[in-house]
């Protein structure tokens, strides 16, 4: 919707704040905006976030690809990829890179499986 | 972080290294490439310039320039101070993008010996929809396909340069679109040393959905903060879009200060967090009153943050002449305010994709006007209390809290970007209802957030949010607490051996095919003309033509292929009057290679300063004949050699006789005995008939029959004549076009210096 500058009349209640009153509203009101972002961060992952995970366990960015891939399409997510490959690599006896590779190549998620179930909508 | 100062320390130095590099030797690309992946970065960080507030370089005292460069190429004027390369205080942007990262890292060279400190790779636009990293190194469009490789090589070029030059130089891209997380680990492990991260950028111009922006952006945060990155926000972009791009202050103000709030919050230090400031105006728009204010306000808003000031694209049209005024007007306003980092746009933004030479001018014009405008603040007050000046930041400020507020009212961040809150062209709380408008469900990547679950867990290191870790593990910054990361023996944040590489995928598509193509002109040294990729071929003439500028845009096309230039495109048009003429920059490209084994390139002669020229004159005394001998009217080229206001003998103190054009060569000579003259220089241009050989060879048989030669210095000139000539015609020197009177006095100088050692 168009609106004609409107600034004079609606200024009224900055009026009588001095400048560091001014910035200090400004920055009260920048936190209340980001403040529910960053909750939203802090409690959600996305497919992006959990190969960076990958990533940083030593995994080569196409086997991050594959795991994360199938992680995502059984609904789990939200436990974390990484966790799904620690999992696994303790359960085998084997390095995250191994337990990796292995998930990447369709093997092994039957131990996922017996850890987290199949979710619902997978 | 303590290890990346351990990365810094040791600084091992393995077999994959590359030789350094030799300011007379070409980057050698191929030797780069190899063992590129067992290369590990040396440092992680961004590097600020050294500042030193009072430094004495040459003549002059400076107040705002840093430690100087080892080696560089000072500015052109340079020489009239004794070749000083002041380097201003703030790091110096250079943005290079043309697609090829190979072609790329020697124009990074090029843009370190000019004084640029701030390498920024633009990333080739489609990326930021791929999901997930590319691998390899294919070939961009307007800009590199970010991968590890491209990443990798281009930071090892930039480890060499830094050594050449003597300064450490920041290798920058972008930690946008929907990998941002991933990109952002892997630029991490590289030595990446800047990145521009904001999710807002990828919400409202890359169209990314809001809520898989900003979860992603907290993450990719923690990691560049985890290495010291330094963080460059997108709100300049608004500036660039708005149709009314000076009416956006406000929401710019809003802008910022979201990425900043968020970035603190994701554990980003305010010091590495950089506004990405753009003053809105340019000419004919009276800029500075309109955009100091603006810059006042935010600088008096976001203390602490550092101050990126980009300079204004958005009226950038072809001439490059005009691109440049408008950027020294943002060079004052970073000088009446301040700049941490100072971004430059190449003149020929309006045009190109930028060329190396106009990243080298683009980043000379920043080190000229900011050199120049070294302690403005010094002996010029902004006055902040000013009554106009104070208004208008104040209204400024006020503007941007009712934006906030209003932001707040409608339902916070994600409603006001339904309701187009953002990059409408009117002054908030103006609306013309232009905005860009998302949606929360809609996007690239929409519904792709999960919640974590209460196991959620992620044994790496500098992870940010929840992280439900096995007791006595904390986030690896407190030294009590196990780090995440021990649960795993080790993440690459902390142990760089972890990380894994991937050579090229494509087998086409990758930079051992590019290189191929262009490997007999490297080996064998031929020489082709290039503006962006070796061997490209691009030339650019300059044409004035006495025709309406339609048709000179024709006929200019027309004269390119008479040239036999291939696919010429216009470049640049401007009317110098409608009926009267138009100026026209024509590109084409130039199928030609020269082998420079071929040419017959004579000695260049070595010339004394005028310091040391004047300073024998006066010890000395020296005399000299000037004539244009034979039958020969043309006065012009002595007169430029003898004249003092053409900076000829006169002005270094030699006593110049000229007796005028047709003169008999003879008559010369007489003269010469006359005025105990120390030499005898004589013109001739009219070449038929090898008359200028004829009367120089004429000039030498007269003087020595004379029993003269001994007394005089013979030096014949003129458009065709060349020294050889002038040598085989029995005279001591010949010059052609171009020569200076500088040029004519040094070899007098040398050439009596010499006589008088012999006793000749």
């Amino acid at each position: 919707m168009a609106r004609e500058d409107t600034y004079l009349e609606w200024r009224g209640h900055l009026a009588g704040l001095d400048d560091e009153a001014l910035e200090a509203r400004f920055w009260t009101l920048v936190n209340e905006i980001t403040d529910p972002l960053i909750e939203l961060a802090r409690t959600h992952t996305s497919a992006s976030i959990e190969r960076s995970v990958l990533m940083r366990m030593g995994v080569d960015s196409r086997t991050c690809m594959a795991v994360v891939t199938e992680v995502d399409n059984r609904g789990l997510l939200g436990h974390g990829a990484g966790h799904v490959v620690l999992h696994c690599a303790t359960e085998w006896g084997v390095d995250v890179r191994a337990a990796a590779a292995r998930l990447a190549a369709g093997e092994g998620w039957e131990t996922v499986a017996a850890r987290w179930g199949v979710a619902s909508d997978a | 972080m303590p290890e990346n100062d351990e990365l810094a320390t040791t600084g091992q130095r393995a077999a994959h290294e590359a030789p350094p590099l030799s300011p007379d030797e070409k980057l050698d690309v191929v030797g780069l490439l190899k063992d590129i992946e067992h290369y590990r970065p040396r440092r992680k960080g961004w590097h600020w310039r050294e500042q030193v507030p009072h430094q004495r370089i040459g003549p002059f005292e400076y107040r705002q320039t840093s430690q100087p460069l080892e080696r560089s190429v000072p500015l052109p004027s340079a020489h009239y101070f004794g070749d000083i390369d002041p380097q201003p205080d703030c790091c110096v942007t250079t943005e290079i993008a043309s697609g090829r990262f190979e072609d790329d890292i020697r124009r990074m060279r090029m843009a370190a010996w000019h004084g640029a400190d701030h390498m920024m790779v633009i990333r080739t636009a489609g990326q930021s929809h791929m999901d997930g990293l590319l691998e390899g190194t294919p070939e961009g469009v307007g800009g590199i396909a970010v991968t590890r490789k491209q990443v990798r090589a281009t930071r090892k070029a930039l480890d060499l340069v830094e050594d050449e030059v003597g300064r450490p130089v920041n290798f920058h891209s972008y930690v946008s679109g929907v990998a941002g997380p991933e990109i952002a680990v892997m630029f991490a492990e590289e030595g990446v040393n800047g990145a521009h991260q904001d999710p807002q950028y990828n919400v409202l111009y890359r169209n990314i959905n809001m809520y898989r922006s900003f979860v992603d952006a907290a993450v990719a945060k923690k990691v560049m903060a985890s290495v010291g990155m330094a963080q460059i926000d997108g709100a300049h972009n608004a500036n660039a879009t708005a149709r009314e791009a000076w009416k956006v202050m406000p929401e710019l103000l809003v802008q910022h200060a979201i990425n900043c709030a968020y970035s603190v919050a994701a554990g980003m230090p305010k010091g590495d967090i950089c506004l990405s400031t753009v003053p809105p105006d340019a000419p004919p728009a009276p800029k500075i009153r309109l955009d100091l204010p603006y810059a006042m306000a935010l600088r008096d808003l976001f203390k602490g943050y550092k101050m990126r000031a980009q300079q204004n694209t958005r009226y950038i049209e072809s001439c490059g002449r005009e691109a440049t005024v408008t950027h020294v007007l943002d060079l004052l306003i970073s000088r009446l305010t301040s700049a941490d980092i100072q971004s430059t746009i190449t003149p020929d933004e309006g045009r190109n994709v930028p060329w190396h030479y106009n990243n080298v001018h683009a980043v000379n014009t920043a080190r000229q006007a900011l050199v120049g405008m070294d302690g403005l603040l010094d002996i010029v007050t902004v006055d902040p209390e000013n009554p106009e000046l104070k208004a208008q930041v104040r209204e400024l400020k006020e503007r941007a809290v009712l934006f906030l507020e209003h932001m707040i009212a409608d339902g916070g961040y994600f409603a006001s970007v339904e309701q187009a809150y953002f990059v409408d062209s009117g002054l908030y709380p103006e609306t013309n209802d232009d905005g860009i408008a998302r949606k929360a469900d809609g996007g690239v990547a929409a519904g792709t957030i999960v919640e974590r679950a209460d196991d959620y867990l992620a044994p790496v290191c500098h992870h940010f949010g929840a992280n439900h870790l096995p007791e006595g593990y904390g986030d690896g910054e407190s030294a009590e607490d196990h780090k995440p990361c021990d649960l795993i023996g080790g993440c690459t944040l902390c142990d760089g051996e972890k990380v894994p590489f991937i050579d090229e995928l494509d087998p086409e598509d990758n930079v051992n095919v590019r290189l191929e193509r262009t490997r007999e002109l490297r080996e064998k040294g031929l020489i082709k003309p290039e503006v962006e990729w070796a061997a490209d071929g691009w030339v650019v003439v300059t044409l004035m033509l006495p025709a309406t500028e339609r048709v000179a845009e024709f006929a200019a096309l027309e004269f390119g292929r008479a040239m036999n230039l291939q696919d010429c495109v216009v470049i640049h048009k401007q009317v110098l009057h409608p009926a009267e003429g138009t100026l026209i920059e024509l590109k084409g490209r130039l199928d030609v290679t020269v082998d420079p084994a071929t040419l017959v390139i004579p000695e260049k002669p070595e010339v004394l300063s005028p310091d040391e020229v004047r300073a024998w004159v006066t010890d000395h005394g020296l005399k000299v004949i000037g004539a244009t001998v034979g039958s020969d009217e043309h006065s012009v080229g002595m007169q430029e050699i003898l004249d003092i206001k053409h900076g000829g003998l006169e002005a270094f103190g030699v006593e110049c006789y000229y007796l005028g054009t047709s003169v008999p060569i003879e008559k010369a000579i007489d003269a010469a005995i006359e005025h105990a003259a120390d030499a005898i220089l004589i013109s001739t241009i009219i070449t038929h008939g090898d008359v200028h050989r004829l009367n120089m060879q004429k000039l030498n048989d007269l003087c020595v029959e004379k029993g003269a030669r001994d007394r005089f210095v013979l030096v014949g000139g003129g458009t065709q004549v060349t020294n050889e000539d002038a040598l085989e015609c029995g005279m001591d020197a010949g010059f052609g076009r171009g020569t200076k009177g500088i040029d004519v006095g040094s070899f007098i100088v040398k050439e009596l210096r010499r006589r008088e050692a012999t006793g000749a």
